[in-house]
């Protein structure tokens, strides 16, 4: 386990196997600087399968609603975080009365994220392959791909594709909207709100966006990994796409591995892979690791002792009060401080309300302030029954999800890393609560991107 | 049909006329925001409910019937 020659293989732990053939599967042919062109995605995944026929409205719609079939049988859940089963959501945009839009959702406004932003910069064609299926699926005349402001070369790059699929006899209506950085800006709702011109601020549901979303139109609303798996499912098929994965969360799915780790990136892995394999193709902890964040600022925290037996898929880290949401994994090393670090990201969390709901506007700042309080010292006896107490003002109590979101990383925080919040509120700030913050938030993004690789159970 | 209150938390401005009006199934949480009671209404207490509504400022407070619910 040493010297430069190592290779991952080298350093898997006992009992790890080999890596999986079947992986990469979206990251396939990805270069370490900029995008495939058309004709180089087209050499790596083959043209783009007729899957409608264009002959007349009807027959359009009986192909679409194979592809949607397909993908119900495939098992896709959604990746923007909410696993939500992209079929279901698919075959209600296409039962709609009027013309359908579809909107590419690659406004990643996760700061532990670069999944989206990977894609976007990569492999756009991945994506609007997709995303044009899904079109032709729900019978949509138009077809939006949202991206990040902040995603300088995911704008240039997406830009660049739709102008090489210009003229394209199946790129119908296809444009690119550049949407602000906010974290809730890419809330389905938000955006919809934000494409009919308004704010990038959650709406108050019903109506849903597949019922009423941009100009009133039904519009199906996915994330851009979500529709790059609709890219590939659509030329290979359900079956090879359940030969990955577990049977509740088939198919392979992008993660980003940053804080404690040798090569921070994003990863290919197999939805139940175990954390230790993800780390291992990370090139191992460069710490001993302290706890992990697990589905980014809407996720848990997992105590370090408990991280070797850790498997990503859903169903497993439910054990543990945690998913995937849009695939992060945080590790935090020992030589940060869990309380101040805390602190910083549920200050970060309540900036980050859109300042619509009452409770999400105090019951946010005052969660931070609270966390602010045991990490100065200052906090009063019953401090942990007031954290019980906001949190119940806060839950469901928004328009959308923030405030829960909000409340996953603070409360699992209190919890996992119960000695040190006790600590903290009794003696004060330790040793390491002054040095640099260890977890990336916007001012102190994810350091760097190594975005090839694999992996396996 | 049965019917339930729900708040549009965007448009409520913690006026409170709610908890006034309706004190049965509201109460205002630390900062004036309407915590709600969503379980069904009893008939007797539908057009009550329906007044408090038509008086809230911000027409946030809401009585919808059952059907409309299952739209979320």
């Amino acid at each position: 386990m040493s010297g430069s020659s190592s290779t991952i293989a080298e350093r898997r732990p006992a009992g790890v196997r080999a890596p999986a053939a079947a992986l990469p599967r979206l990251l396939t042919g990805i270069q370490p600087r900029g995008a495939l062109t058309l004709e180089q995605h087209q050499a790596v995944h083959g043209p783009m399968p007729i899957v409608a026929s264009g002959r007349g409205r009807r027959r359009a719609r009986e192909q679409g609603s194979l592809l949607i079939d397909e993908i119900e049988r495939a098992g896709l859940l959604g990746r923007g975080g909410a696993a939500f089963p992209t079929a279901t959501k698919m075959r209600a945009v296409a039962g709609g009365r009027r013309r359908a839009i579809v909107v590419a959702n690659g406004a990643e406004g996760e700061p532990a994220s670069l999944k989206d932003r990977t894609l976007l910069e990569s492999l756009p064609h991945l994506v609007l392959d997709g995303a044009i299926l899904a079109a032709e699926a729900v019978g949509a005349d138009e077809l939006i791909v949202c991206v990040c402001t902040t995603a300088d070369a995911g704008v240039r790059s997406m830009a660049r594709a739709i102008e090489e699929r210009a003229g394209a006899e199946r790129a119908p209506g296809l444009r690119l909207a550049a949407v602000p950085s906010q974290y809730v800006a890419g809330q389905e709702s938000a955006l919809v709100s934000f494409l009919n011109g308004g704010p990038a601020k959650p709406t108050f549901t019903p109506p849903l966006p597949f019922e009423q979303g941009v100009r009133n139109r039904p519009t199906l609303v996915d994330n851009v990994e979500t529709l790059a798996h609709v890219a590939l499912i659509a030329r290979h098929g359900a079956p090879w796409f359940r030969e990955l994965g577990t049977p509740s969360q088939p198919g392979s799915a992008l993660v980003t591995l940053s804080g404690a780790i040798a090569h921070p990136g994003v990863y290919e892995i197999e939805h139940g892979a175990s954390l230790s394999s993800l780390i291992a193709a990370g090139g191992g902890t460069t710490a001993r690791v302290r706890g992990a964040l697990v589905g980014g600022y809407a996720g848990s925290w997992i105590g370090g002792e408990l991280l070797n037996g850790v498997a990503l898929s859903n169903e497993h880290l439910a054990s543990h009060g945690a998913s995937l949401g849009a695939g992060v994994v945080l590790l935090l090393s020992e030589h940060a401080c869990p309380v101040a670090e805390s602190a910083r990201v549920a200050r970060w969390l309540a900036s980050q309300s859109a300042r619509q709901c009452g409770p999400c506007i105090h019951g946010l700042d005052a969660l931070a302030g609270t966390i602010e309080e045991i990490a100065a010292g200052i906090a009063g006896a019953r401090v942990m029954q007031r954290i019980d107490q906001l949190a119940s003002l806060v839950a469901r109590r928004g328009a959308c999800g923030h405030p829960d979101g909000a409340l996953n990383p603070i409360l699992s925080a209190v919890e996992v890393f119960h000695d040190e919040f006790a600590d903290h509120a009794r003696h004060g700030p330790c040793d390491a609560c002054a040095r640099p913050p260890e977890l990336p938030l916007p001012e102190r993004p994810v350091s760097d991107s190594t975005r090839v690789t694999l992996e396996r159970r | 049909m049965s019917h339930r209150v729900r708040v549009n938390p965007i448009s409520c401005e913690a006026h409170g006329m709610c908890a006034e009006l309706l004190p049965e199934r509201v109460t205002l949480d630390e900062w004036g925001y309407p915590i709600v009671d969503e379980t069904p209404l009893h008939g007797s207490q539908v057009e009550h409910a329906m007044r408090a509504a038509r008086a809230c400022p911000t027409f946030a407070l809401l009585v919808e019937r059952e059907r409309e619910r299952s739209r979320r």
